[in-house]
């Protein structure tokens, strides 16, 4: 079940993440729009939580370590354009991620496929918006380039398989991964729920390239992982801000532990 | 914010059975497909199959409330011009 809490964790907090934004967007018109985005990945979270456990336990009564999310979705908002960037890379991924999880019969296919038109429309707010300030201002330029800078180092990790989530199904079998570069709907042993992580990877870096060069931006060309990241958020590893994120975020939780609302 | 500009623009929206598209209110956008996205958040709360319409409350001409009385005034009393003499026949139910 770790698929499960791997991507129910980056739905939660990121969810949590554009929470924030909550009256503080640059306008009313994108305060809705972010909190339209933080309601759909919640609802996906609920969703993907509820098939490990109890959602509201995972959610408040977990300690850092044990979180599964991506290093990308736990970083701080920053500005604007860091907001934005840090949705572009996630929602490319996620998207790719999730089509390939519907095409296929796995046991997320069902779920995959009703979050993937959510998630389609997270990807073409943030590519617009990557537009917009790459091809807008002097300033709103070289903000949004280094947003996308900023969060570069963050985008490997997201291509490291999800047990579970590989070409072999659920047996986790190595390297049996589907090489055949077809969207995954064929995994070895005709489990179905494969994942291509490579071919992902791959689709990932096309697409984001686009994007970056219509909006006149360069694509960063720093490490995207590497020892600086002393593991990743997979494996439970996390950055410093995520345990003052989960503070906040579990304080009432935790000072009325069983209490129900 | 220096030097940006966000207009306002109304937005119209055909809900997926309806027949015509109606005037849902108006927002703020800095061009016309911002103005459609968030129009879709605002106002249709992404039912499928609707059809929205935003323009730029500038492109807009409205008649004047001085010329009320001259523009829609006149017809009243005069009840040959108005289609109310024949049965709506039944089945009809939008005409």
């Amino acid at each position: 079940m770790s698929a499960a809490l791997a991507l129910g964790d980056d739905a939660l907090v990121l969810s949590h993440r554009l929470g924030e934004w909550a009256g503080h967007a640059p306008v009313l018109e994108e305060e809705v729009a972010l909190a339209n985005i933080a309601l759909d990945l919640l609802g996906q979270a609920r969703v993907l939580l509820s098939l490990v456990g109890d959602e509201d336990e995972l959610a408040y009564l977990r300690e850092e370590r044990a979180f599964r999310n991506l290093q990308l979705v736990e970083q701080p908002n920053g500005d604007f354009a860091h907001t934005i960037a840090r949705q572009l890379y996630f929602s490319v991924y996620q998207q790719l991620l999730y089509e390939r999880l519907a095409a296929g019969d796995g046991e997320f296919a069902e779920l995959a496929a009703k979050a993937v038109k959510e998630v389609a429309y997270h990807r073409d707010h943030a590519e617009q918006w990557v537009l917009r300030l790459g091809d807008g201002t002097a300033e709103s330029h070289e903000r949004m380039q280094s947003g996308l800078e900023a969060l570069w180092r963050f985008t490997g990790e997201m291509f490291q398989p999800i047990e579970g989530l590989d070409a072999a199904g659920t047996t986790g079998a190595a390297g049996t991964t589907g090489t055949n570069g077809t969207a995954g709907a064929t995994g070895t042993d005709g489990s179905g729920s494969g994942v291509d992580w490579a071919e992902l990877e791959s689709a990932w870096l096309s697409a984001v390239t686009a994007t970056v060069e219509r909006a006149t931006l360069t694509l960063p060309t720093g490490p995207r992982t590497g020892a600086w990241a002393a593991g990743a958020g997979r494996q439970g590893l996390h950055t410093e801000p995520f345990g003052r994120m989960l503070a906040e975020m579990q304080h009432l939780h935790r000072s009325h532990p069983g209490a129900s609302w | 914010m220096s030097g940006t500009d966000w207009p306002l623009w109304e937005v119209f929206v055909r809900s997926r059975r309806g027949l015509s598209h109606t005037h849902a209110g108006s927002l703020h956008a800095p061009d016309a497909e911002m103005a459609l996205r968030n129009a879709r958040d605002l106002y249709t709360r992404r039912s499928e199959g609707v059809s929205v319409w935003v323009v730029p409350s500038s492109e807009i001409t409205a008649s004047s409330p001085d010329e009320k009385d001259p523009f829609f005034g006149p017809a009243g009393d005069k009840p040959y011009r108005h289609p109310t003499f024949y049965e709506v026949p039944e089945g009809v139910r939008n005409l």
